[in-house]
């Protein structure tokens, strides 16, 4: 039987170019570009690396999101995964992670049968880094997060993994099913090929009936965290420029200022 | 796992902290959040409690530090099983231990365990999780106060008398362009993850004594879906950048490796320690772990050197709440430059050799200039 891969990607807004509109606190997306979340460019990448060595691999990415993150989908299938599923429904909209992991389990189950999933670590817009290892603990299965590096035997079961931690890593063995997260020491994601965007690809929408999710778990009503208020930080007052005739002097003006403060 | 059972909030009561160790020796992150959940105890009642969850094996010795720090109370979690963290193990035992004692409020550091934990117990739980918090209140008066002063949220709509008790969680989302406060109203505990460096560890109390709560965790072998065959730690030492009162950071605009041998002097000089930006990191001149930013460490020193680093917002999100920020950039327009306290526009490699120089004579330079 084939491998099977599950690749769980998100569409975000680049942050690099977003703007907050300070009154409201809310989100400019005008003109804002969106892209495949970061580490999930990592993910769908290690998902094509064990694809390009075991071709009858399968690679299905599934997002949630608005109708437009077919792009994205669009996208995946252009880099080489075999299978695209977008779940898009109204009423799964502004779930909390706890939500969002009950519509990504509720649609892994309808897909069945699976060997390997990979998450990102983190997506860009919302941050938290919780959505893998809530879907993890759904689905039942292990999870190893910050995955920096990846290696799988040929028996397809047995995986060992680096695992990055603030002053090193850990090496860990586990076997298939599980999930995995991925962070940019990974790999490098590759681009899209010709024969990605031309060639002819599976790319489904699934709403909250075809995945028969409990409605009670999902959305915005059934979510245990609410944005209570949402705002910029305050901008911090101009500071000084130092100027001097020369370097020498500079330096002498920011010792006496921090001297002053009693910083120093 | 039906979203609509009613939870009886009553019922739970207290602050429990994750107080995490490696290798039997606490994480400061631990610390600053017994000295939170101190501060938030006192927000919710006189007989709310702070109470410290230690897990491993053969830890029972730190708990006279966690009372020293603050702690009202310790539950020792303890089994063979736990010695080194995996996922499985340490996710029974702490769900297993919250569904008994049914803690109010429970909260994480956000380190790379905590964030592979906390989200995989409140799964378990059915209840909500706030990452990567940076503030915690629960008065709505002490949440108006700090929003007043440090944010841009219009605060007329909140009441100061409103007597709620649920938490209200502060946290940067997109890249640090935008705070939310989350709140979590009716499902329990209710949980956090918070940044390592961001709250006030309180004074050590030496010889301070709690009460001490052993519970004996339910855990197997097969419980356990890891192996954890070796943990190596990087050759340099844990660089503890949350605990630097001077961090002298280095950026691209140092143009090759070498130029954090500049930093490291200048570093060594004032007592600070290597801060970077991630495309130094990136271009292979630093390790990580030095790291400033978003995804990186959050730092809050007392003075905050950024060298040739132009001020990405990823960057600004862990180092804008430093008490003085000091640029030095060629670029007077750098997003950094306008952040600074001091905003220094030159050569860096002109300008630091110079600080070196008459960072002994601060003093004197000081003295002469008020008289
Ligand atoms: C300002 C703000 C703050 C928020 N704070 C919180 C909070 O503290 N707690 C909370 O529970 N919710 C929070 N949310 C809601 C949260 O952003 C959403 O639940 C979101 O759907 C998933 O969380 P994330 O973006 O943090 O993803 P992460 O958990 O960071 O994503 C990790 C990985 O999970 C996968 N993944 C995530 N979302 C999807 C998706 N839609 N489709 C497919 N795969 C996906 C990807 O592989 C991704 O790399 C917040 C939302 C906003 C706008
Ligand atoms: C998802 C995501 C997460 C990120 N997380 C982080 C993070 O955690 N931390 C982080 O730092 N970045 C992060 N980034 C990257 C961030 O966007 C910037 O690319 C990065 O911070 C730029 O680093 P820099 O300031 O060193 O380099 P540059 O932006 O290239 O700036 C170099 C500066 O040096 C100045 N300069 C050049 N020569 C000299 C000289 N001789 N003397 C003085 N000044 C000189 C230049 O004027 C310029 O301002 C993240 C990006 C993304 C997309």
């Amino acid at each position: 039987m084939a491998f099977k891969i599950i690749v769980c990607a998100k569409q975000v807004p680049d942050t690099n170019v977003i703007k907050i509109n300070p009154k409201t606190g809310t989100l400019i997306r005008d003109g804002v570009p969106s892209i495949l979340n970061h580490d999930d460019a990592n993910a769908l990448e290690e998902a094509l690396k064990i694809k390009d060595q075991y071709p009858d691999t399968h690679i299905t990415v599934i997002t949630m999101g608005p109708p437009q993150a077919n792009d994205l989908l669009f996208e995946c299938l252009a880099k080489g995964a075999d299978e695209g599923i977008l779940i898009s429904d109204r009423a799964v909209g502004g779930s909390d992670t706890w939500a969002t992991s009950n519509t990504l389990e509720a649609a892994i189950k309808k897909i069945g049968h699976f060997d390997l999933m990979f998450a990102g670590r983190q997506a860009i817009d919302g941050d938290t880094a919780q959505v893998g290892p809530q879907l993890a603990e759904k689905l039942g299965i292990p999870q190893v997060t910050y995955v920096e590096e990846f290696n799988m035997d040929k028996n397809m079961k047995d995986i060992t993994v680096k695992r990055q931690m603030e002053d090193g890593y850990e090496l860990i063995k586990l076997q298939t099913p599980c999930m995995l997260t991925t962070i940019k020491e990974l790999n490098k994601p590759r681009y899209m090929s010709m024969k990605g965007i031309f060639g002819q690809k599976e790319m489904k929408v699934w709403n909250a009936k075809d995945i028969e999710v409990d409605l009670t778990t999902v959305g915005l009503e059934a979510s245990p965290t609410n944005v209570f208020r949402s705002f910029t930080p305050a901008p911090k007052g101009k500071g000084v420029t130092l100027e001097g005739d020369t370097n020498n002097d500079i330096a002498k003006k920011l010792l006496v200022n921090l001297k002053g403060k009693h910083v120093i | 796992t039906g979203g609509d059972e009613v939870v009886d909030l009553s019922a739970y009561k207290h602050i429990w902290v994750f107080a995490e160790q490696r290798e039997g020796k606490l994480m400061n992150v631990a610390l600053e959040l017994i000295g939170e959940g101190y501060r938030l105890a006192k927000e919710i009642s006189e007989d709310t409690k702070v109470c410290a969850v230690l897990v491993g094996d053969g830890v029972g010795h730190l708990a006279d530090e966690c009372y020293a720090y603050g702690a009202d109370e310790v539950v020792l979690i303890e089994h063979p099983l736990l010695k080194q963290y995996t996922t499985d193990a340490y996710t029974k035992a702490i769900t297993d231990a919250i569904e008994v004692y049914k803690p109010e409020i429970v909260l994480y550091g956000a380190t790379h365990i905590g964030r592979d934990l906390a989200p995989r117990i409140a799964a378990r739980c059915n209840t909500g999780l706030t990452a990567d918090c940076t503030r915690l209140d629960v008065k709505v008066s002490s949440y108006i106060d700090y929003a007043n002063k440090n944010t841009t949220l219009d605060t007329s709509t909140l009441d100061p008398n409103d007597t709620s008790t649920g938490i209200k969680q502060t946290r940067p989302a997109f890249g640090g362009n935008l705070m939310a406060t989350i709140i979590c109203p009716r499902t329990r505990p209710q949980m956090s993850t918070v940044r390592p460096g961001v709250m006030q560890k309180r004074d050590k109390v030496a010889g301070a004594k709690g009460v001490l709560t052993v519970f004996k965790p339910e855990i197997a072998k097969d419980d356990i879906h890891v192996q954890i065959v070796e943990i190596v730690k990087s050759a340099k030492e844990m660089v503890s950048l949350t605990d630097a009162d001077i961090i002298c950071s280095g950026g691209r605009g140092l143009g090759d490796a070498s130029g954090f041998e500049l930093i490291k002097k200048f570093a060594d000089k004032v007592g600070g320690v290597v801060g970077s930006s991630r495309a130094a990191v990136d271009a292979g001149w630093i390790d990580h772990s030095h790291q400033v930013g978003q995804t990186g460490t959050t730092v809050k020193p007392k003075i905050y050197f950024a060298c040739g680093i132009s001020g990405a917002i990823q960057h600004l999100a862990g180092m804008q709440t430093s008490d003085i920020i000091v640029a030095i950039n060629k670029d007077a327009d750098a997003p950094m430059m306008e952040m600074a306290d001091y905003a220094i526009c030159g050569d860096l490699y002109k300008v630091i050799p110079e600080i070196i120089a008459e960072w002994d004579n601060a003093e004197a330079l000081y003295d002469a200039s008020t008289k």
